[in-house]
């Protein structure tokens, strides 16, 4: 009786060390396929261009060398190309306007909706939960169309982006899941609405105002279609979108498009790995209001 | 700051009037995002409905005309022109067929494999989620270079060697029959690791006791799964297949890089179209119709999900 157990329990636990290291080698499998590309644009960022499309031993590290980065550098050093400098500070611009803005003007809608009492509140909440389901998408061409006069500006790139209905709807929920009691004794206290929003919501609501800065930041930084419909003097580029122009024009330079792509995603790739558990934490959050 | 001292200063009325003062500052406060909602979400959207109803060119001389619902049926039913949309609408369906159910299941393996109590765990998930921090446009044009077509392109010699010099080379995006795939492989690639983290929340939300119980009642790993874990996740999965399902219908930028809706139109999407015939067709009056047939299309996917979400609450 006892040797049945006691053989099972071991058989149990056999298992489960041979499930663990299935895991893993599983793990390790798919870790290899999620980097690779990664892997291979980093190492072809210092490769000569004929060692790039060159099989498998474009994963190779040999012949390494800055050459791609000067290179592209020189290749981007006039207005009618564009600097590299122009690039960065055009997607600087639209992706710190849009985050920044955003931050504020939806935060504080959103504060109104949630927690202020006003005639049309109620309205105006409903036509947010509706402009939620609206991408994009479907209004890019009237907006181009609107807007045409207005083509290779900085603002005319982060104009359409600071007010977003998802954006207020993720601060909303937030908010309104707030204890009564934080605000009461500052309303109390004779604070009016600014100062409670300001003083009280804002510090306590770090988590949805991490959750929006990088959702918009993300979406800022790689924004393609409407740079594509609504810019086309280099200078004015953002990031995304010169890459595009930049991998269509022969010369194929695959090793300085590499580079290119490398500077592109650096930062971003940086502030994710030194604060990943809160990054992706932040994101996650996002889905659960659904 | 909760000092709860002695009985509110105010009286009741006039804590209502006070109530009643916040009309000011809330309209202030909501004025700035509700004005740019206005401007460049409402009024485009409804300047949408406008010109597609109209024939519209940019920099026309003439004025934009009526043009009635002609742009509609030119898109729907003129065998001269519906062949194109049609063929937008099938990729985006097959593009939607293949990543929503691939996608996700795919997602909900590695959340499931990540939730394990195993050392390391979280090293793992940096990896997974590392391509949802790139930008479309750079994961499109590395992948280009990984689909090159010749034997000397990534994945032509991965395959080469993998299989012993018996596979391929394929002119990936070059080929009417796997253009389409490549890009789907390429979107998944991308995209699963954000799913991936939404489902492990879901996952840790589901309490740690009914594992507990299905144990002692000697339930197995996939019972447990299909019994505990399938319905704790329903609102998740629900979530996270809508939210695939409409962007894959906004499927634009990989498309734009990589192959310009070719080869024929194998990779066509319907964003591509309205963005193309706006562009480089320069019919604005088309192109909105084209939007307006997109917002439908999405509006549809969304009612079906809020239809799903309501049921699940009734039963709850």
């Amino acid at each position: 009786m006892s040797a049945t157990v006691h053989r099972r329990t071991h058989r149990r636990r056999a298992q489960g060390r041979a499930g663990r290291a299935g895991a893993y080698l599983l793990l390790t499998v798919l870790t290899v396929v999620f980097v690779a590309p990664i892997a291979y644009m980093v190492i072809g960022s210092f490769k000569p261009a004929g060692e790039v499309i060159d099989g498998l031993s474009g994963f190779l590290p040999r012949d390494l060398s800055l050459g791609n980065y000067t290179g592209m550098l020189d290749r981007f050093d006039s207005p009618a190309t564009g600097r590299f400098s122009d690039f960065y500070l055009t997607s600087l611009i639209v992706a710190g306007v849009v985050v920044l803005g955003g931050l504020v003007v939806n935060s504080m809608a959103a504060y109104a909706l949630a927690r202020l009492r006003w005639r049309g509140r109620d309205t105006v909440l409903m036509v947010v939960v509706l402009l939620v389901i609206l991408p994009f998408e479907a209004i890019a061409v009237p907006l181009f169309y609107l807007l045409n006069d207005h083509r290779n500006t900085y603002y005319v790139q982060f104009l359409p982006f600071v007010a977003s209905a998802f954006s207020i709807y993720l601060f909303y929920s937030f908010f309104a899941g707030l204890p009564k009691e934080m605000e009461e004794a500052a309303r109390v206290d004779g604070a009016g609405p600014w100062r409670t929003f300001f003083l009280i919501i804002v510090p306590n609501s770090k988590p949805v105002f991490a959750t929006v800065t990088i959702l918009s930041f993300l979406t800022a930084w790689g924004s393609f279609l409407w740079p594509v419909m609504m810019v086309d003097q280099p200078q004015r580029r953002p990031l995304p979108l010169e890459i595009a122009v930049f991998q269509g024009q022969p010369p194929y330079d695959w090793g300085q498009i590499f580079a290119f792509g490398v500077l592109m995603v650096l930062p971003v790739l940086l502030v994710f790995l030194l604060f990943q558990r809160w990054f992706v934490q932040s994101v996650a959050s996002s889905g659960l209001k659904g | 700051m909760s000092t709860s001292g002695p009985a509110p200063l105010l009286s009741p009325r006039k804590a209502a009037r006070g109530l009643r003062r916040d009309t000011l500052p809330a309209v202030t406060m909501a004025a700035p995002a509700a004005l740019g909602l206005l401007a460049f979400v409402v009024v485009p959207f409804g300047l949408a409905v406008w010109l597609s109803l109209h024939n519209v060119r940019l920099d026309s001389p003439t004025p934009p005309g009526w043009f009635g619902l002609e742009q509609y049926r030119r898109i729907l039913f003129d065998p001269n022109f519906r062949g194109e949309f049609y063929r937008g609408l099938l990729n985006n369906l097959v593009f939607a067929a293949v990543v929503v159910p691939v996608q996700t299941a795919l997602a909900l393996a590695l959340a499931v494999l990540l939730n394990r109590p195993l050392r390391g765990m979280a090293f793992f998930r940096t990896f997974f989620f590392m391509p949802v921090v790139f930008p479309m446009a750079l994961v499109a044009v590395v992948w280009k270079l990984i689909y090159a077509r010749d034997d000397l392109g990534m994945l032509n010699a991965f395959l080469d060697t993998a299989s012993f010099g018996l596979l391929g080379p394929y002119d990936w995006l070059g080929n009417e029959s796997t253009a389409l795939l490549s890009i789907i492989i390429m979107s998944i690639w991308q995209g699963v690791g954000l799913q991936m983290v939404i489902i492990l929340a879901g996952l840790q939300g589901i309490p740690g006791d009914l594992y507990e119980a299905a144990a002692l009642d000697r339930a197995g790993r996939w019972r447990q799964f299909v019994h505990i874990t399938l319905p704790g996740l329903r609102n998740t999965l629900i979530f996270v297949v809508m939210v695939t399902t409409i962007l894959s219908f906004r499927l634009f930028d990989q498309v734009y890089v990589m192959t310009q809706g070719g080869p024929q139109e194998a990779t066509t999407t319907v964003m591509y179209q309205a963005v193309t015939t706006a562009f480089d067709a320069n019919n604005v009056g088309r192109a909105s119709a084209i939007t307006v047939l997109f917002f439908v299309i999405v509006l549809v996917v969304t009612l079906v999900q809020r239809r799903l979400l309501r049921e699940e609450r009734e039963v709850a």
